[in-house]
């Protein structure tokens, strides 16, 4: 209880120092700055056949529960029991002047989804809208045309726009998660979708790979692999197959490309002292970013570069240290327990989540960086390692061992709604969230 | 005076008989005299034998300081690279091995326990065989026959999730690439 109580009330103080980026939103459906607390109640009727096309019922169903599925993904809505909907389930009205508004109302639906289609000769055409049921208003329509096999990706656009219009952000529905998994017997880099769906293997070579890290637009990961015996950093391009190798004396690891840039940050040890370089795209030395004696790693960027936070052993114990890359100023994050690592900035800007253990247990925390006031989010569920926040901030990927073997979990960035996203063989650990690209 | 006479005639036949069968035993003597010789050939073979046997105990001693050096791991306590008198005390003998075979080059790997995160613990390990190795030069020994590499919690030698296990791991191993 008491445990719970400080969470509350620190998500209150941490929303008062938020407020004023409150104001900038003129939105009124999600409040982005504590979104979990009170999820919006949508209805999404079973999707209705588009004039002259006659689609099956399987797949009528099968794509209404895909957008209900991927929405409810991002933890800002409550789905509504289709069983309660007031209306004729055969014959759903799709548009303004046909919905009876008040059926949707009464059953306390905020928000209303209609949904058309219809499947011609592997063609697909859908129809899609978004309304506000107190309002009786429309708030976004789209129409989708395209082969039978891109149902996925055209609900995914839809979401996309339904968060853009309820947020401000385009979400994360074109995002990806790369993480590490002992399934084959080895520690390789796995690649899937935010949701866990169209799981690829990225590394094949049956050493110890580690840490990867993409670049801002996706087309570059960054990872540590024994390729050679050695920690070394390999930087691949995903579809081109080209790239480069960080391989100096020593280790050669945890790498962080610097937002918008063909830059990265990571932890190389030839001097000596593990310390953090700024590098380019290529693997040439830019300059040093640390210089104290001890152990500098775990790089990580604020969405405007100018600063980054890392974890350095300077004063005796792991803490996180945030530099500021102009002035070169250093200054302490953590300062409660003795191990704090594994900074994820948020895309927000505004927080930090990152890796506490205390009394042998490790756990997510987040922490505001004015304030520096941490918030736990993970509590009594085994290890928590590994935070890496969403590409719009509003969700947390991490690594658990909650259930036993080490799996890749989801929750909001307030530690509400926690899951797990993939069920593999092997462990799963060191997720890291792309940034979301623009679609084609 | 016949009696005599008798005597000596009979010697006089028999003595010679004699000396016929005494060359005749000589001839079968030689005969396996040559067998002893070929024998005798193999000797000085076996006698080699038995100037290896010092050799070979020589080599196991060779061998068992060798196989001291790669087994014998030093150990670290939790996130620290610091050596203790005990893991000094081992590096002293590793030196000294070093000193005696001075063609070697070695490896330090420097390994830590689950504990931890990944990064930071790779981190850490290379601390711990860096620390070593330091060590290992200051003794004199050559800083370009030693390389590092760390394993952070990659390798555990036990599996266990206990401190036993943990103190296993915390540690520093020597190979001879």
């Amino acid at each position: 209880m008491k445990r719970i109580q400080i969470k509350i009330i620190s998500l209150i103080v941490l929303t008062l120092f938020i407020m004023p980026g409150l104001c900038l939103a003129d939105y009124e459906y999600i409040d982005i700055n504590n979104p979990f607390l009170r999820k919006i109640p949508i209805a999404i009727p079973i999707f209705a056949n588009l004039p002259d096309s006659e689609t099956k019922d399987s797949v009528l169903k099968k794509a209404s529960d895909l957008l209900s599925e991927t929405l409810e993904f991002t933890c800002y809505f409550k789905m509504l029991d289709r069983g309660a909907f007031l209306i004729d389930p055969d014959n759903p009205p799709l548009i303004t002047p046909k919905i009876n508004f008040n059926n949707w109302v009464s059953i306390g639906a905020e928000l209303l989804i209609t949904g058309g289609l219809a499947l011609k000769n592997d063609r697909l055409e859908v129809e899609l809208r978004l309304f506000d049921t107190f309002k009786a208003k429309r708030l976004v329509g789209k129409r989708y045309e395209g082969p039978a096999d891109n149902l996925r990706q055209m609900i995914r656009r839809f979401c996309s726009e339904i968060i853009y219009h309820l947020t401000g952000s385009r979400g994360i529905f074109n995002s990806k998660i790369a993480f590490i998994s002992t399934g084959s017997g080895n520690k390789e880099i796995y690649i899937c979708d935010f949701d866990g769906f169209n799981l690829k293997q990225f590394t094949n070579n049956k050493k110890i790979n580690l840490f990867p890290a993409w670049s801002s637009d996706v087309k570059w990961i960054a990872y540590t692999s024994y390729l050679n015996g050695k920690p070394d950093i390999y930087i691949k391009n995903i579809k081109k197959k080209e790239g480069y190798v960080i391989a100096k004396k020593g280790i050669n690891i945890a790498p962080a490309w610097v937002p918008g840039k063909f830059e990265l940050a990571a932890t190389l040890s030839y001097s000596g002292d593990q310390e953090i370089y700024l590098l380019t795209g290529t693997g040439k030395i830019i300059k040093g970013l640390t210089s104290k004696y001890g152990s500098d790693v775990s790089p990580s960027w604020s969405p405007d570069g100018k600063k980054m936070a890392f974890v350095s052993n300077r004063s005796g114990t792991p803490q996180i240290y945030i530099k500021d890359i102009n002035s070169g100023q250093v200054e302490r994050l953590t300062f409660n327990g003795q191990y704090n690592t594994q900074p994820s900035w948020s895309p927000r800007g505004d927080r930090i989540a990152y890796c506490s253990i205390q009394k042998g247990q490790s756990n997510i925390f987040a922490i505001d960086i004015k304030s520096q006031d941490p918030v736990q989010l993970t509590y009594d569920t085994g290890n928590n390692e590994a935070p890496s926040y969403s590409p719009d901030g509003s969700l947390i990927a991490f690594s658990s061992t909650r259930e036993g073997p080490s799996r890749i979990y989801v929750m909001t960035a307030y530690g509400t709604d926690q899951r797990r996203l993939l069920s593999l063989r092997g462990e799963q650990t060191n997720p890291k969230w792309s940034t979301n690209v623009k679609w084609d | 005076m016949r009696k005599k006479l008798w005597i000596s005639l009979a010697l006089l036949f028999v003595i010679p008989g004699l000396l016929f069968t005494v060359s005749c035993a000589q001839k079968e003597i030689t005969e396996t005299e040559e067998a002893v010789v070929t024998e005798t050939k193999e000797e000085p073979t076996e006698a080699k034998v038995e100037e290896e046997k010092p050799v070979a105990e020589d080599d196991r001693g060779i061998l068992a300081a060798r196989n001291m050096f790669l087994n014998e791991d030093i150990y670290f306590e939790f996130d620290k690279s610091s050596l203790d008198s005990v893991a000094q005390d081992v590096l002293t003998r590793k030196a000294d091995w070093m000193r005696d075979n001075p063609d070697v080059a070695v490896s330090i790997e420097g390994h830590c326990d689950e504990r931890g995160t990944n990064e930071y613990n790779l981190a850490l390990g290379d601390r711990r065989a860096e620390s070593a190795k330091a060590f290992l030069v200051d003794l004199g020994i050559e800083a370009y026959r030693i390389s590092t590499v760390s394993y952070g919690e990659e390798r555990p030698v036990d599996a266990g999730h206990n401190e036993e296990a943990w103190a296993k791991n915390r540690r520093g191993h020597f190979l001879i690439p």
